[in-house]
């Protein structure tokens, strides 16, 4: 019974990590807590199952429209929206207002676009098959899943880690000041990170939508929610940290759902992360990693 | 009046204050120095409780400062102002001033909220104290200007105002005249000694030997994190550990001839 | 006279709702004049609602003890959440405030026996009358003017402005914090308990963090220079949607820009004293 949830706890794990990693990214090179990230996510899903039913493609290069749609709005957001404020060096909570309002436009926007009710993968787009080894069952839908996010994560950290790239973007998350000063194009990397975030953002969504098999307008906000419990989790900043409390949430909550019951799911990230603020602010992976001023 | 004795802060592996004693006698001007990076700022932190030491002890007046919280600290009647500039930007001079009041505000939420004489006389009074302070820096004409449109010097004067408003019997001054000129240290040097003539006693921090020299009446050196000397100007002048620890370092720096 | 009863057939709960929201902009308000972004008022309105319901339809106790009861119990729960929690600061504070808004929401959604879960409250004895709320109203302003004008409204400023120096001066920051926290959820459960008497419904959903938003946008909109920000922010965002009607769902599109398009070009909000003075040519 509990092998078999293995498989589930791990998609839902570690599409919530793919999540988090995005919004990680954002809050430590930008250093903005980007509450439009839900947002994001639900563009993604909503322009892959727009690519499938209209245009015909194939679920592979729906997840690349996903990704190219929702960076291509995250970058945007980065340059209407940030930047300016960047420029005005405002304090941290305003950027934060203002992702929030822009979640609720983009929200609002696709439910007056496509209303408010469930929509679905069709049935024939979605693989069927089911693979047996020790004696555990897991569809070909899960396995892709879980093999899709860690591929992209595991690019990630080779960038941030092994790169020239992946070196700036640590710099800028010290210090923006001196990496500008060590010739860093750190306005160019913010817009890159937000595109690459937001991009991520967009095919976790696509894959909550295959694995939940549900689509709706508001369907950015619980995982936005979770997001932030996973970050804190994580120690906020700390990319592996945040991969890490993703896996970790997704089995409590599979866990949960199998012990307690599912009404009280959402509550065990939420119970969780008050409890590691009030007890270990830094989280449980975490080190202070804070930028001080 | 205040007493160091043996205090230790370790932070991680790094000893920022090794073994550090020193004794504050009531009523004088009492310097700590030594060179940049010596944990001079440390030991003004450590007093007012913003850090706890690692071991040792802190009395003032007798009684241990250790573990009770900065504000405890200040209604007991140990003032400071800060290396970096800490004034309440946004506020006038005069609110800056009757903030530091505020532990000394005797009146309860009946008062406050039903306007009661004991609540209007309080804020009355305290009104004309901080006109009062703002005189003795002599700010007051400014007194309802915004503190974020005075110069520097200026707003290291408000800090001083508003330090003396929270009736301290002790006043630490961390680095009263970093960053001024020739003219504005001569007058603040000044405006110290008023203010001890007035009756408190003064402890201060400062890197700038010539204004030490020139104010204080009893002196120990900090360098690494000990004490390596302690005494009249003259005494402290002359040691040949003080003169090696300043050797070599910024000009003025340099022990006053 | 005919007019205004007709007026007042129509429009009467909008105008105790402007009522009801400026409040809860105030109660937030309260908060962010001692520089806390606690986003837990929704959640405090929420236990404000349903324990003055609760206490007129199961107790049958009369209006104003509900009334009390409304503002007591989320007054209790923010002084056991209040000591952990306001030692955070910033983003931190603000995430955990958001967090504990939702555990409250999920909370009441399982302890069906009591609040009747997801499905809500309904049939709650419609007893707030246009007096209440102005009452309400006047009385929230008049004390928060009186704490503006004292020691205590001073420390706020001072913990909003350098938290630090502030404690340097003798301002005991946590008591003051933990009290603005307090004051806040007790203005937040007033407004909550009294819309529960004006809207016959309340459900778990209403409290969470779509209305915080809400109430975040109406206070920033307005601005925090003075109380006249927070309310004249909860007037217009009140009164918008009406205007908006016919927008339908692209309402809430015109609610998000607006919050954007203030933090980027009138990041004061729309009450700020000192810039309608260089407006009207009078130096300050």
């Amino acid at each position: 019974m509990l092998e078999q949830q293995l498989f589930n706890a791990l998609s839902l794990g570690s599409v919530y990590a793919l999540f988090a990693l995005g919004f990680t990214l954002v809050f430590g090179v930008l250093g903005v807590v980007n509450l439009s990230h839900g947002a994001v996510f639900m563009v993604g899903a909503y322009t892959a199952l727009q690519a499938v039913t209209r245009l015909n493609v194939p679920l592979a290069g729906a997840l690349l429209v996903a990704f190219l749609a929702s960076g291509l709005l995250g970058l945007l957001i980065d340059v209407l929206v940030l930047r300016p404020l960047r420029a005005r060096n405002a304090p941290h909570l305003i950027p934060m207002i203002a992702t929030i309002g822009l979640a609720i436009a983009i929200n609002s926007l696709a439910q007056g676009l496509f209303g408010a009710e469930n929509l679905r993968f069709p049935a024939e787009v979605l693989p069927q098959q089911t693979l047996t080894f020790a004696g555990l069952h897991v569809t070909v839908l899960e396995l892709g899943i879980i093999l899709l996010s860690f591929a992209l994560m595991a690019v990630l950290l080779l960038v941030l880690r092994g790169t020239q790239l992946g070196r700036a973007l640590r710099a800028i998350a010290e210090s923006p000041k001196a990496a500008a000063l060590l010739g860093v194009n750190v306005g160019g990397l913010f817009m890159l990170t937000s595109f690459v975030a937001a991009g991520l953002g967009g095919v976790a969504g696509v894959l909550i939508g295959l694995y939940s098999n549900a689509l709706f307008p508001l369907m950015g906000q619980p995982i936005l929610h979770k997001g932030i419990a996973v970050i804190i989790l994580g120690g906020m900043g700390d990319i592996r940290g945040a991969m890490l409390a993703g896996l970790f949430l997704g089995f409590a909550e599979v866990l949960s759902v199998a012990y307690i019951g599912s009404t009280m799911r959402d509550a065990v990230g939420f119970g969780l992360l008050f409890a590691v603020l009030l007890l270990r602010p830094k989280g449980l992976f975490g080190s202070t990693n804070e930028r001080k001023v | 009046m205040l007493e160091l004795q043996s205090v230790s802060r370790h932070f991680g592996g790094l000893k920022v204050l090794q073994d550090v004693s020193f004794a504050v006698p009531a009523g004088g001007i009492f310097g700590l120095i030594g060179p940049n990076g010596a944990g001079k700022t440390t030991v003004v932190n450590l007093i007012t409780g913003l850090l706890p030491p690692t071991s040792g002890d802190i009395l003032f007046n007798g009684a241990s400062l250790v573990g009770r919280k900065p504000h405890r600290i200040t209604a007991g009647g140990v003032a400071r102002t800060f290396q970096n500039i800490r004034v309440f930007k946004e506020m006038t001079l005069l609110e800056n001033v009757i903030v530091g009041m505020h532990a000394r505000l005797d009146y309860g939420p009946a008062g406050l909220l039903l306007r009661l004489p004991g609540f209007r006389a309080a804020e009355r009074a305290a009104r004309d104290r901080a006109r009062e302070l703002l005189s003795w820096v002599r700010l007051d004409h400014k007194a309802d200007d915004i503190a974020d449109n005075l110069s520097y010097g200026e707003q290291r004067k408000l800090e001083l105002a508003r330090a003396l408003a929270t009736e301290p019997k002790l006043l630490l001054l961390d680095e009263p005249v970093a960053g001024m000129n020739s003219a504005e240290k001569t007058e603040l040097m000044a405006e110290i000694r008023n203010i001890q003539s007035r009756g408190y006693t003064i402890f201060m921090i400062e890197h700038d030997m010539r204004f030490v020299m020139g104010l204080c009446e009893h002196i120990a050196v900090l360098n690494f994190g000990r004490i390596i000397a302690q005494g009249g100007p003259d005494q402290v002048r002359n040691d040949p550990q003080v003169i090696e620890a300043y050797l070599g370092r910024d000009d003025e720096a340099e022990v006053a001839a | 006279m005919e007019a205004f009863e007709s007026f007042w057939a129509v429009y009467s709960n909008l105008v105790l709702t402007l009522g009801t929201n400026s409040l809860l902009a105030l109660s937030i308000y309260l908060t962010l004049s001692c520089g806390m972004l606690a986003m837990a008022n929704a959640a405090f309105m929420g236990i404000g609602a349903y324990s003055a319901a609760l206490l007129t339809m199961n107790a049958g106790v009369s209006f104003p003890l509900a009334l009390a009861g409304g503002m007591a119990a989320p007054a209790v729960v923010a002084l056991l959440i209040g000591g952990p929690t306001l030692r955070l600061s910033g983003v931190y504070l603000a995430m955990a405030t958001l967090a504990f808004g939702e555990v409250v929401r999920i909370f009441i959604i399982n302890t069906e026996a009591w609040t009747g879960g997801a499905l809500g409250v309904n049939g709650i004895p419609p007893l707030t009358a246009w007096w209440h709320v102005a009452l309400g109203l006047v009385l929230a302003c008049l004390v928060l003017a009186l704490l503006r004008r004292s020691k205590v409204g001073r420390a706020f400023e001072a913990i909003k402005l350098d938290e630090t120096a502030a404690g340097l001066m003798g301002i005991d920051v946590n008591a003051y914090k933990m009290l603005a926290f307090v004051l806040g959820a007790m203005l937040a459960g007033l407004a909550g308990a009294l819309n529960a008497h004006l809207t016959f419904f309340i459900g778990p959903n209403e409290y969470g963090f779509d209305r915080g938003v809400e109430i975040l946008t109406m206070t920033i909109l307005g601005g925090i220079n003075g109380l006249m920000g927070p309310i004249s922010g909860a007037v217009i965002l009140t009164l918008l949607p009406e205007l908006l009607r016919g927008l339908a769902d692209f309402r809430n599109v015109f609610n998000g820009l607006i919050l954007v398009l203030i933090v980027l070009f009138l990041p004061r909000g729309l009450w700020d004293p000192a810039r309608l003075r260089g407006w009207l040519g009078r130096r300050s």
